[in-house]
């Protein structure tokens, strides 16, 4: 079994990669004119087509992995794309993640160094092919070179290059320095799917047996010598900064080394995490709260329901709207409302940092090595190349860990030690200092006619942009087009206007959270067509496919999810079925159906998910099938329990008491059913996640006819 | 005085203060990552080891309480028969994720096997409600726990 390499920080050094780029000319990426041999860690001098793929001496095949593995299954899913080309057994890649660098390592779909939008695999599914074609033309060139035969006699097989006709093989290894002396061929053979033995094929996971003894290394257990270990508080109102702090006490405390004062944060730093926050736990702070002190969601919903009495930016517009509702047979009208949701990943923020002799380096999983490069080195007051980012194993991000903000803090703190520093956040205190999934008002308003088709649709979005902070350039002329992603479904309306109104709040930062703009838009669009479905006595189902844009893949969805899940099959009183279909921007579509059964009591049992997706090619079917799987039920935490409230400018969940998430006694057995399309894959990281909420939702309409136009459901129940 | 842990078969010196968690004994001061922190309240089951046997939630156990109790961690757990057999179970049906929470599943999935070979679900869901996934690998936990009763078996271990 291969292990991911790079754990503590044993990646390629940025040098080594860079060096094999300066010795080819630059442009390592495509087109690169020469191969050159490279000094690798396994000794010997290997051969390195690009900065994907290296091969030793020994025969040791590297992969540096630009995409972060946290949880996804990107771990396994790139190499078998890698090997299938390479034509070497999967168990014979190792990985590497990569340093922090958007010229190589970038996704080419994000144009920067991120492992998000579900597009690792959409980006990779080319590239990465590619370049083990090219490292397998070049062996077999080589081969053919040393055996002075053809080279469309030999073919590569195992890891080895063979000629047939007079029995000879030769080790990729054996091949590695001779290959590195030839140019890099500028076209490449990519094999047939008909030639497939990896793609399409169950894969086991290569990162699984790390992850079950307890050696695969998580930011979080990163250790160096003279580490030491910090707790944070950061003031509870965004803003805020400290007035005054008395920390006599917790100078007393065995293991407490130092107790340093940021502007906005105190930070104890001690021998062990336990001494850290216990120390934390005794300091006496007050705060100045700044401008934000009096933020709460009451006032939060109030400057939502304001801003959409505005016109929006027209985000899709077809027809005449307006028209064709006043004159519609039947006309519905709704207002739906998502509120503030947190990451809570697993595994709560951290970072850790050394600053030395003028550099710094990093240790933390994130999900966009080169913005930690870039705000390490703000903070530090370093030129970024001085900066080293060493990626680590992610317990969970769905967005979270994206962002920069921790590592800020701990490249502020590390500033003022000599000494490496880990700093942990406590669960409170990650739940609390969030980049919160926005709240969103939604306007909806619908025009049917006598046949029950629908003649008008109107959405108004009201939100923040956090695409806006994250890629100003996207955002043209005031449309977020994440926020208005999905706003009719994946339905075609004659006459349609989504607009989006765009309201920014300073007491909270917001980012993205799994599934972005689909997961907000489906919940709304999914439930208002069943309110349309039942408003014109139609199946919900049935009046789903009547308005189905004209694509067979979504029609083959939809019916075989009907199959599946036995639609018309009666159910018990107090229960009931609910359906929702979504396709979200990678191109995956997904249906579900949701049995739920509602007590007298008034709780809500999600009994069993139906779950149907084409996501065009499958590279590892189990994969997709997990990532739907788990999808689901991190969909189904918010959709039943998720809310951040504020009161006094203060978030008031903070461990998993208050912020709740489903657990196995309430997790449904979700059956995922696979159809194949397409020749492209497509990533399935968001989907699961962004239609169970509807098809719950729905569900508890069709058992006791209440309508959840608000989440979390039991918030609305 | 130190105080003196005996964890995998092994004697080990923790000098901290009596109420320190084990969790951050076994992490920070051992160094022995593999059981995780997740809330530090109770609510999540990341941090959970064996005391003599029992599921027990390391960041709730201050070292003092410990005594002479046998502690076992992930990384020992495959010395145990039902360690062995929920590891396996683990791999063979693809349980993991982003990994961060499955020391503490295996944790409380083994001590359950160890005590009740057989769980009905009812009885799988009482011992495992106390370990969060965020992930959301409920299903397939609950099926390898399924499959690794199964591999207790003579038949099953033939059949292999
Ligand atoms: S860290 Fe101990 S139960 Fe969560
Ligand atoms: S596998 Fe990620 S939290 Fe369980």
């Amino acid at each position: 079994m291969t292990t991911p390499a790079a754990r503590r920080g044993h990646g390629p050094s940025r040098r080594a990669v860079l060096s094999a780029g300066i010795a080819v000319g630059g442009g390592l990426l495509v087109g690169v004119p020469l191969a050159a041999p490279v000094l690798s860690k396994d000794g010997p001098a290997g051969f390195a087509p690009n900065a994907f793929v290296r091969i030793a001496r020994n025969g040791t095949v590297t992969l540096t992995m630009p995409y972060v593995e946290m949880g996804q299954g990107t771990y396994t899913a790139v190499p078998m794309l890698i090997a299938e080309e390479l034509e070497v057994p999967l168990a014979a890649v190792t990985l590497e993640h990569a340093p922090a660098d958007d010229m190589l390592y970038r996704n080419p779909i994000m144009g920067a160094q991120e492992t998000d939008g579900s597009l690792s695999m959409r980006a990779a599914w080319e590239p990465m092919r590619r370049a083990g074609a090219t490292a397998r033309t070049m062996l077999v060139a080589a081969a053919a070179a040393e055996w002075r035969v053809d080279a469309a006699e030999c073919r590569a097989a195992e890891g080895f290059v063979v000629h047939d006709r007079t029995r000879r093989r030769i080790a990729y290894g054996d091949l590695a320095e001779r290959a590195a002396t030839l140019p890099v061929p500028q076209q490449v053979t990519l094999k047939d799917a008909s030639a497939f033995t990896l793609i399409g094929r169950p894969q086991k996971r290569l990162d699984s047996a790390d992850k079950i003894n307890g050696t695969a290394i998580f930011g979080m257990d990163v250790r160096l010598p003279g580490m030491k270990i910090a707790a944070v508080m950061a003031s509870p109102v965004l803003g805020g900064r400290i007035a005054s702090l008395d920390d006599r006490e917790a100078r007393r405390v065995t293991g407490v080394r130092e107790i340093i004062r940021l502007d906005d944060a105190v930070a104890v730093v001690a021998d062990h995490w336990a001494a850290a926050k216990k120390a934390l736990d005794t300091l006496a702070v007050t705060w100045d709260d700044g401008p934000n002190a009096g933020f709460s969601t009451a006032r939060l919903k109030g400057e939502l329901d304001a801003a959409s009495q505005r016109d929006g930016v027209v985000g899709d517009e077809a027809g005449d709207e307006a028209g064709a509702f006043a004159g519609a047979a039947r006309r519905a009208e709704a207002i739906y409302r998502l509120p503030l949701l947190a990451h809570a990943a697993m595994e709560p923020l951290n970072c850790t940092v050394h600053l030395h002799g003028g550099r710094c380096d990093v240790w933390v999983g994130t999900q966009a090595a080169s913005r930690a490069q870039a705000a390490a080195a703000a903070a530090a007051g370093l030129p970024q190349d001085l900066v080293a980012i060493h990626n680590q194993y992610l317990g969970g991000s769905f967005g979270r860990r994206a962002e920069t903000d921790n590592i800020v803090q701990a490249v502020s703190i590390a500033r003022r030690l000599d000494h490496p520093v880990k700093v942990v956040w406590s669960r409170e205190e990650d739940t609390q200092h969030d980049f919160y999934r926005p709240a969103y008002h939604n306007t909806l308003r619908a025009g049917l006619d006598r046949d029950g088709r629908v003649t008008s649709w109107f959405h108004r979005v009201v939100g923040p942009s956090p695409l806006a902070r994250w890629l100003p350039p996207a955002v043209q002329n005031g449309l977020d087009p994440d926020a208005v992603t999905s706003a009719t479904g994946p339905y075609q309306f004659p006459n349609r206007h989504v607009d989006y109104v765009r309201h920014e709040e300073h007491a909270f930062r917001s980012g993205f959270w799994r599934g972005v703009g689909t997961t907000h838009n489906v919940f709304v669009v999914e439930s208002f067509i069943d309110e349309l479905a039942m408003a014109s006595g139609t199946d919900p189902l049935e009046f789903r496919r009547r308005h189905l844009r004209d694509d067979p893949r979504l029609r083959a969805v939809l019916d075989l999810a009907a199959e599946k899940s036995g639609w018309s099959k009666p159910l018990p009183p107090g229960s009931g079925r609910g359906i929702s279909l979504l396709q979200d921007f990678g191109g995956t579509i997904l249906a579900q159906v949701a049995e739920v059964s509602v007590e007298d009591s008034g709780s809500l049992r999600v009994d069993r998910v139906t779950a149907v997706v084409d996501c065009g090619k499958l590279v590892n079917p189990d994969t997709v099938i997990a990532q739907i799987q788990g999808g689901v039920i991190f969909g189904l935490s918010a959709a039943l329990y998720g809310q951040i409230t504020f009161s006094e400018g203060r978030v008031e969940q903070g461990n998993f008491d208050s912020y709740a998430a489903v657990r196995m006694n309430e997790a449904p057995r979700v059956a995922v059913h696979l159809i194949e399309s397409g020749a492209m894959p497509f990533g399935v990281g968001e989907s699961g996640t962004s239609g169970i909420a509807p098809a719950v939702a729905n569900a508890v309409y069709a058992a006791i006819g209440k309508r959840i136009r608000q989440l979390p459901i039991t918030s609305d129940m | 005085m130190p105080y003196r842990l005996t964890i995998n078969g092994e004697t080990r010196e923790v000098d901290a203060d009596g109420d320190t968690p084990l969790l951050w004994a076994l992490r920070d001061i051992l160094g022995m990552t593999g059981t995780k922190f997740g809330c530090g309240a109770g609510l999540c089951g990341c941090c959970t080891v064996h005391v003599d046997g029992v599921a027990t939630r390391a960041c709730q156990t201050p070292i003092d309480s410990v005594g002479t109790a046998g502690i076992v961690t992930v990384e020992g757990v495959d010395r145990t028969d039902a360690g062995r057999r929920v590891q396996q179970a683990w791999i063979d049906l693809e349980v993991v994720q982003c990994g961060y929470c499955q020391p503490g599943q295996i944790m409380s999935a083994a001590a359950l096997l160890a005590g009740n070979p057989e769980p009905s679900d009812a009885e799988i869901d009482e011992a495992m409600s106390g370990n969060l996934c965020r992930c959301g690998t409920y299903s397939r936990i609950r099926d390898a726990i399924r499959r690794a009763a199964r591999l207790a078996k003579p038949a099953m271990e033939t059949a292999q």
